[in-house]
């Protein structure tokens, strides 16, 4: 098993990567992830989605979709340590209402 | 003795208190702070914050209309929350959870009813004003297998009419509201893919939805129905490639100045200028990012824009005469909204990731007042209570 992914990230990268998930994807996934104009993006619900397909997703967007392509915005390793946040319910104290 | 004390300091109490309460609401507004399911109620008289009400649910895209009385605010939370606010005496009066995830509101030309737009279930449900007792439940289902579609755009229209998009089934909906009992729906269907958001003018005339799915917007006169909805734009940006779209722009404040309309466009670093006699592009100006908020002072001599990610820490102020950027201003990051004092003089801009709210002079544009918020998002001045739309 490799370190997880984002470990290599600095706190201040992720405190601003927190922010960019909760308040940025919130905005149409909801603040809290229960989905808005986005789809719901809470872990039971992305059961079955693998880190590496929903790291895809964040990068490259969804065409046909209102899903947007971030790779201008976020390197890989940042993708996928989002992705394992979503994985893994953790949106940090913020997200919790 | 003790006794005749105390009444006496009761009535002491009483006195101060009364003398208090006693003032005007015209100058009252509300800061949704979306993090803490709050909101501040603000006064724009003196530029501060004069209290708070907490527990309103999830906030993240909220936003507020008033009661015709510019006492109560209606506040639409992203969780299906309807929450009522006395905004003189700082108190939740009433919160509904009215639906699964919801998108915003209307309240009616008489002031008596409120209608919700909601994503799940999608539809709109309206709600009696005075008591939120559910007055209609009208479910956006389309095509053969009746599936329900998320609705945006809900604005109110004369006639005690509601006006709104279906974003799943390219509908526009006209509800007519004038015997509750039984309301009426006008449906205009396959008006382009997606709409994404709408507006009504000021006039409450014309009803323009954005498409998300393809160029162009959906206008529907309302003075005109049978003539259904009619295409505007639809050369726009015509095989061009979009850049990705990091934030839904939004129609919310019409941006008008004579017979030009401003609008901001997906996916370019352009807001439109629409001459609202033809409805044909007028030109387009060249911006520093993606556009969101495209608002009119309201004398429609400055027309303020905001930007998406990663813009989202600058303002530009383009003169409508000239149709020309005039001013860039960089608040911080995360500007997310703008509110406009009643006649102008000042604008309210929330700046989320720096938690705070700012106030700058429309003439100076230098920043007049500054106050912490957390995670501020949308601004709503009480001004809204007499305006057709908002």
């Amino acid at each position: 098993m490799p370190l997880v992914a984002g470990e290599a990230l600095p706190g201040e990268r992720q405190q601003e990567l927190r922010n960019l998930l909760i308040q940025d994807c919130g905005s149409c996934h909801g603040l809290t992830m229960r989905g808005g104009l986005g789809p719901a993006l809470l872990p039971e619900i992305l059961q079955g989605k693998s880190r590496d397909y929903l790291t895809t997703v964040i990068l490259e967007g969804r065409p046909g979709t209102a899903m947007p392509g971030w790779r201008p915005l976020l390197s890989e390793d940042e993708a996928r340590w989002m992705a394992d946040r979503l994985l893994q319910g953790d949106l940090g104290q913020e997200g919790r209402q | 003795m003790k006794r005749l004390a105390i009444c006496l300091l009761l009535v002491l109490f009483a006195g101060s208190g009364s003398a208090a309460a006693l003032r005007g609401s015209g100058d009252l507004g509300l800061v949704i702070e979306r993090a803490d399911s709050s909101i501040q109620i603000v006064e724009t008289s003196g530029n501060t914050s004069i209290g708070r009400v907490d527990q309103l649910g999830d906030l993240s895209h909220a936003s507020a209309v008033y009661s015709r009385d510019a006492r109560y605010a209606y506040i639409f939370g992203r969780d299906g929350g309807l929450s009522k606010v006395d905004i003189l005496s700082g108190e939740l009066v009433q919160r509904k959870l009215q639906a699964g995830n919801s998108i915003g509101g209307a309240i009616s030309q008489d002031g008596r009813l409120v209608a919700v737009s909601n994503y799940k279930p999608g539809g709109v449900k309206v709600f009696d004003a005075a008591t939120l007792e559910l007055v209609a439940d009208i479910p956006a289902t389309f095509g053969a297998s009746q599936q329900r579609s998320k609705v945006i755009g809900l604005v109110d229209a004369p006639g005690h009419k509601f006006v709104f998009a279906l974003w799943d089934a390219d509908e526009i909906w006209v509800l007519d509201m004038s015997d509750p009992a039984n309301p009426g729906i006008t449906k205009f269907t396959g008006i382009g893919r997606n709409p994404y958001d709408a507006l009504i003018t000021p006039d409450g005339r014309y009803y323009i939805a954005g498409l998300f799915g393809e160029d162009g917007m959906a206008l529907l006169d309302l003075w005109n129905m049978q003539a259904g909805v009619q295409r505007i734009l639809p050369q726009y940006g015509k095989g061009e490639q979009k850049l990705p779209v990091y934030k839904m722009p939004h129609l919310e404040g019409w941006a008008v100045a004579g017979d030009l309309a401003f609008v901001p466009a997906v996916g370019r670093h352009e807001v439109l200028v629409i001459n609202m006699r033809s409805w044909q592009e007028a030109g387009r100006i060249e911006v520093h990012g993606q556009p969101i908020f495209v608002m009119a002072r309201p004398d429609g001599r400055q027309v303020w824009v905001n930007f998406a990610l990663p813009d989202n820490d600058t303002i530009q102020v383009i003169d409508t005469q000239s149709l020309a950027v005039i001013k860039q201003l960089n608040p911080g990051k995360g500007v997310l909204h703008m509110e406009f004092e009643p006649r102008g003089e000042e604008v309210w801009l929330s700046v989320r990731d720096e938690n705070r709210v700012e106030v700058y002079d429309t003439a100076s544009f230098e920043r007049v007042s500054s106050m912490p918020a957390n995670k501020p998002s949308g601004i709503f001045f009480s001004a809204r209570a007499h305006r057709i739309g908002l």
